[in-house]
This record gives structure tokens, sequence and C-alpha cells, in this order.
């Protein structure tokens, strides 16, 4: 396989075990935790075809990285308010019990 | 064998890949985390012996291997190893006396549920400060500092069940923060004025000649040169992890840890990191040295500061009555010691002291925690007593390694490498007063020592706990042996001849030995010890509440002293009421200023609001009503959809994600 394959099925695991978490967890910061890995699997896909696409020189990628890697900061930021808003209102933070809104 | 500069990542990469093993084992893996991590630090341990064996085949080489991190533009970031005696003699110390240290919490945190995290914690802990051993790039070293940081904050609230040992926590880590800001700031001025942070790089490191002497040359605002400023900044992250005045205050309370973690972290090896960083970027602290006419030398502070420490720490610990409370103000005094050294010119005698110490504060900090083990963690001494008879093996290792602490005579290692400080403090030609200073300290430490022991195993039992004990298990006595036997062995490194000063500094020439130096601390030594015995040995302890002998004779100065010199209180009254009452501005301009012209808005939109639905209800109203109605049917059938589930929810977005994903591939085989 060549290495941007490699970095592609590595990417896809990741993706793999983050949707895992977030789709099995009930606790609200594993799932957040799971939100990141898919986060990151898609920031090694920016650098995989950055750095065996055609302009390796052009230096995208890795802005494209530090960008979306301060969106997940800044994302990370607001979903552990919400845990703890959601801890504040039912004293624990599991997703299955966070049904207050439904219709 | 040797070791070539490439391969010394191996060093700090050993005990890392054992706290992977520990992290990735359940909580009833607890041989194979302990077993990784103690294999770990063995392995570690001989790699290190040959990378010493290489350093010393030519104590003047600076070996190094250099790498690039990432490119940045045009210019990269580049990290390295950095192989010298220093490194190999630092590395060798904390490897030995680490595995000892891993073999000793076997038996000591037996008992406990978290034993593996335990041992991955120390692993991690043990990675990151072999890391910044040896690291040639001061953001590599600064990085591994921070990760120290971590595993000391996680090990200091390993009981974190207990209130105060989650408060010791934070406190130390908020504390050495506050230094270590002054570290960064001092790496990124000196990444401004040079353009690098690797300590040696053929020429273009920020520790050659170059370099210092285009920082020597340049001044700052008040007159110091830039060399100074820089220096005095890397060394407030010094004062934070060495527990320096003034930022010592977290040290004493980092006890809360579990014991072989103070005797790891707390006295053999973190706070030691704050020593190495002066001693590795002493060229550049030093380099202001050459100018005569600037208001302050980097390296005064220096010594001033270590003198004070070492003097503050040895009262404080007089009046001390929990066992590791005394030994921690005596690390923190002996911190000083070397700090003192530093700053008085003899890096050497910082280092040589720095490596006895390590080994016989190890040992003195097991021993305690073999009493506490067996006594059923008693710490207060005056409930302890009478333990030389039950714990001999303990007795007879804490006192060899009180004598090698209190500098007896000779035999242990204790004695030269205190004797070269005061030998580089009597020599320094700007003050004799960190020297005076020191020779108080002298006496002091001596005096409390000789407290410690009478109390801790002479007299009789004084509680049932006390009365009880026996000897602590093989696996905690066999490290204490071998400490010991090092604690003694170490006086070699010095004695006949100064073999260590020469591996560490090859260009310093051998000074003759001040005879009339050496019997004036002899005397002091006998001063302390006498004095010690007279007051708490002949007569000792009758119960735990029998009044001690020094706060009947000045009860007003022990109690100052017993509250640490009220540091705490006073940092509480100063920095605590400054940052309440910058919280209550706060919290006025938010509720007065801002709230009010929320509420102006929010009653203007409500007045707009107002005069809306007057108009609408009188206008609009009617049809819209039918039409709505259908719409909120509509809507209530929809609505079932929406059960409240995250969970739910995100499985039909996974599910239409993948049917997306078919459809394209689909769609692009046809």
């Amino acid at each position: 396989m060549s290495p941007l394959q490699l970095c592609l099925v590595l990417s896809s695991l990741l993706f793999c075990i983050g949707l895992v978490a977030v789709l099995s967890r009930g606790n609200a910061i594993l799932v957040l935790l799971g939100v990141e890995l898919m986060l990151n699997a898609a920031n090694i896909n920016f650098i995989a075809f950055w750095r065996y696409g055609p302009h390796p020189d052009a230096g995208t990628g890795v802005i494209f990285v530090l960008f979306s890697i301060a969106a997940a900061a800044a994302e990370a930021a607001v979903g552990l308010a919400l845990v703890i808003a959601i801890y504040r209102h039912q004293q624990n933070i599991r997703l299955q019990e966070a049904t207050r809104l439904k219709g | 064998m040797t070791l070539s500069a490439e391969k010394l990542w191996f060093i700090p990469a050993l005990p890392l890949a054992a706290a992977a093993v520990g992290a990735l084992m359940p909580r009833s893996g607890r041989a194979i985390a302990a077993g990784a991590a103690i294999a770990a630090m063995l392995a570690a341990f001989l790699v290190s012996c040959v990378a010493l064996s290489t350093a010393l085949a030519d104590p003047a080489a600076k070996l190094v291997h250099n790498f690039a991190w990432f490119d940045l533009g045009t210019s990269a970031l580049r990290l390295g190893w950095l192989l010298d005696p220093l490194t190999a003699f630092m590395c060798v110390m904390v490897t030995f006396v680490g595995a000892l240290i891993f073999i000793f919490s076997l038996g000591y945190m037996k008992a406990d549920e978290n034993f593996k995290q335990f041992f991955c914690f120390l692993s991690l802990f043990a990675a990151a400060m072999l890391g910044l051993l040896v690291a040639n790039s001061l953001l590599l070293l600064f990085i591994c500092w921070e990760l120290v940081g971590l595993a000391s904050y996680l090990l200091i609230g390993f009981w974190f069940h207990k209130p105060s040992a989650a408060a010791a926590a934070k406190k130390a880590f908020i504390t050495t923060r506050i230094g270590d800001l002054g570290l960064l700031l001092g790496m990124l001025w000196l990444y401004n004025s040079t353009g690098s942070l690797l300590f040696f790089d053929g020429g273009a490191g920020v520790l050659e000649t170059a370099a210092l002497g285009s920082l020597a040359a340049q001044f700052t605002a008040g007159g110091l040169a830039v060399s100074t400023a820089i220096g005095l900044l890397i060394f407030c992250g010094a004062v934070g992890k060495s527990g320096q005045f003034p930022l010592h205050v977290w040290l004493p309370d980092a006890m809360e840890g579990p014991t072989p973690v103070s005797a790891l972290i707390h006295a053999a090896t973190m706070v030691a990191a704050g020593v190495f960083l002066i001693a590795r970027v002493y060229p550049l602290m030093s380099a202001d040295q050459v100018l005569a006419h600037v208001p302050l030398h980097a390296l005064t502070v220096v010594a001033f500061i270590g003198a004070i420490t070492a003097l503050m720490g040895a009262c404080i610990a007089v009046a001390q009555n929990d066992i590791k409370r005394v030994l921690a103000f005596s690390t923190v005094s002996q911190l000083g010691y070397m700090m003192l050294a530093l700053g008085v010119g003899s890096w050497v005698a910082a280092i040589f002291h720095l490596l006895t110490h390590a080994f016989f504060k190890a040992l003195l900090f097991l021993g305690a925690g073999s009493v506490i083990h067996s006594a059923h963690h008693e710490q207060d001494i005056r409930r302890l007593g009478g333990l030389r008879g039950p714990m001999k093996v303990t007795f007879a290792t804490f006192a060899i390694g009180m004598m090698a602490l209190s500098g007896v005579p000779f035999l242990f290692s204790g004695f030269w490498s205190k004797e070269a400080i005061l030998h580089a403090a009597h020599g320094w030609e700007v003050s004799q007063l960190p020297f005076y200073a020191a020779l108080i300290a002298v006496v002091l430490t001596a005096f409390y020592m000789t407290r410690l022991v009478a109390e801790t195993f002479f007299g009789k039992a004084r509680s049932d706990a006390a009365g009880h004990a026996h000897e602590s298990p093989a696996t905690m006595t066999i490290p204490l042996v071998i400490l010991a036997v090092c604690a003694v062995l170490l006086s070699l490194l010095a004695w006949p001849s100064p073999w260590l000063q020469h591996q560490l500094d090859p260009s310093a020439h051998s000074e003759p030995d001040g005879i009339s130096l050496m019997v004036l601390s002899i005397v002091l030594v006998a001063l302390g010890l006498g004095s010690g015995w007279a007051i708490y040995g002949r007569k000792p302890r009758v119960s735990e509440t029998s009044a001690d002998p020094l706060a009947t004779a000045s009860p007003g100065l022990i109690a100052f002293l017993a509250a640490k010199l009220k540091f705490d209180e006073l940092y509480a009254a100063t920095f605590g009421r400054l940052n309440a009452a910058s919280a209550a501005f706060a919290n006025f301009l938010e509720v007065w200023l801002w709230g009010g012209i929320v509420t102006l808005l929010a009653r203007l939109g409500e007045f707009t609001g107002l005069v809306n639905r007057e108009a609408d209800e009188r206008t609009l109203n009617g049809g819209f009503n039918s039409v709505s109605e259908k719409v909120r049917g509509t809507g209530l059938a929809y609505s079932r959809a929406q059960t409240g589930d995250v969970h739910g929810y995100l499985r039909f977005i996974a599910l239409g994600f993948v049917i997306l994903v078919l459809l394209v591939v689909m769609g692009g085989a046809k």
C-alpha cells in the first residue's frame, strides 16, 4: 500500500473508533471525546492529501488543519460548557436522561 | 560500549513505554503494570550507564544530535539530544534512585486499590524527568518540565479523596506555574534575540560564544544586560520548581502524596530539576560576569535567594512535628544550598550536592515511609518513639541518612558535598553573607535531624500504633540498605581526589583544601548534633502531650516557626485579597454597568413588542389561525420522531451518512 493509503486506513480506523464512541457511550464527555477523534481523523486526511497531493510545498494542508484545531478547541469549550449546564440540571451527564427538549 | 547521541532518546522512551503499558492495563493488571515500570527503569539505568561511560571517554565533548521538529515557512523549529557528563550523571542518578523507589512502592502501595495507576504515573514522571535531562533545546526541556509538573500534580493528588491532598496538588501546580511563566517569557525573549533555542549547535547554539557575546553586549531599560534579564526570568522557573523562597510554599504541602512520591519527586529528582536547569544554562547565567558596570549580575540574585532559602528552610524544620514535613523543609534548605553554590560560581559543587542529596534524601524519605507504613500512618513524631528496637534495619539506615544529611565528617557523602559548597561560598568576592547563612544552616541541620531521630526512634512508644510497629517487608528494606550503602560510598566521588569535579568541568583547576574551613564545619556539625542530643536525646519525651523543651523556652518563636513563618497567611492576606477584590470589582461592573445597559435595552424591546402586539391582534388575526392549525397538526405528527434521545439522532445521522457514501460509491461505479 502507498503511504497515502496507509494514512487513509489510519484515519478511517480513527474515525470508526470515534463513531463507535459517539454512538455507544452514555457519558457526554466520552461522546465529546469521540467527536474529537472523528475530527482528528479528518485532520489526518487533510495532512495526507496535502502531503501526497500535487502541491506538497504549498502549506495549505497544515494551515487548514491549524484552523480546524482552533475550531475544535472552541467547540470543546462550548461542549464542556454544555456538559456543565446539563450537570447542573440533572446532577449527572448521562445523555439518555437528557431528553427534556423532546417534542 | 558506547552510545551515540542519536540513541539518547532510549532513556526517556523506556519509562514512557512502561507508562503506556500501565495506562492500557485494566485495574486488575497490577503485576504487569508494576513489572513493566520497574523493568523499564532498570533498562533505562543500564542505558544511562552506557551513556555515562561514553560521556566520560571525553568529558569536555558535547555530543549532540539535532533534528527538525517541523517547518514553519522558511525556518524550522529544531529539537535535539545532548550527551555530556552532566546529563549522564543525572540520568544514572535518576534511574538508579527511581528504580529503588519503584521497588519500595511495591510494598508501600500494596493495599491501595489504584496500585496500577500509581505505577503508570510514576513511569510517566520518570520519562518526563529523563526527557528533561537529555534535552538539547530549551523548548524540549520546557515541554518535559511541564510534563514533570503534570506528573507531580497527579501524584501529589493521588489520594484525591482527601480534600487536603487535592488542595496540595492544586497548590503545587499553580505555584510552580507562576515560576514557569517567567521561564516561558525568558525562553521567548531568548528566541527573539538569538533565533534559536538549541543549547549547542556547532557554534550557533544559545550557550555558545557567539550568542552569549551578543546577549551580554545588549542592554535593557534598567541598564541590565539582556543575558541578565533572560537569566533571571529562567531562574524564576527554577525558583518555582526547586521550592526556593518565595515560591517554596508548595513543597511542604506536597507531602500529602504517598511517601515514595515524596522521596522520588520532592526530594531526589523533580525539585532538583531547577538546579539542573541553572547548571545547564550556566554559561548564559554567567555571561554577564565579564561586565563590571552593570547594576546586577544574575548569579548574585541566585546566590542570595539560595542563602535565604537554606537558612529559612533549616529554621522552620526545627519546629515541625510531622516526620515528613521536617524532611520537606530540610529539602527546601538543601536546595537552597545548591542554588547558593550555583550563585557563587561553583555549579560543579551544586551538582555534586544534588547527586549525594538525592541518595540520602531518598533514603530518609523511604525510611520515613517505612516508619509510617508500620505505624499505621502515624506521622506525628510526638506520637512515635521507641522504634529503635522493633525496626532495626529502618533505624540503622535512617541513622546513616541522617548523618549524611547533617554532614558528619569523612565517612558520609553529604559532608564532602556540603564542604565543597561552603568552600565555594567562602571564596565568593561579592559578599560573605551567604557563607554565614550557610554556616548557621549547618548547625540547624545537624540539630533538627538529631531531634527527628531522637523523637522517632529513642525513648518509649507514645501511642498504640508506635507500640505495635514491626519491621517492614523486604521489598521496602532492601532499597533502604542499597541507598544507605550509596550514601556512604558516594564519598569516593570526592575523596581522596575530586574526581567528579574534573569529570563535570575539565577546565576547572583543583583548589587547595581549606583545612581551617573543614575544621570549622566539623565543629559546627558537632555543635548541632551535641545540642540536639542534649535537648531531645538525653531525656526523651515521656508522653505525646509533654511540652517541647524549646517551646517552653521560647514559645512565641517556636510557634512562629511551626506556622512556617506565616507565609501562607501572608499570601492569603495579600495576593488572595487582591484576587478577591478584583473579582468583586469585576462583579460590580457586571451587575451594575453591563447589567444596567442590558436591562435598558430589554425594556426598550419590551415596549416595542407591546406596541407591535396591539397592532397585530387588532389587524392581522383571523385567517392565519386556520392555516396554523393545520401546520400544528403536521408538526405534531413529525414531532414524534423527536425522542430527545441524542443517541437516536446520532444513529440516524450515521445511517444517512452511510447511505450517502454508498450512493457516491455506486454512482462512481457506473
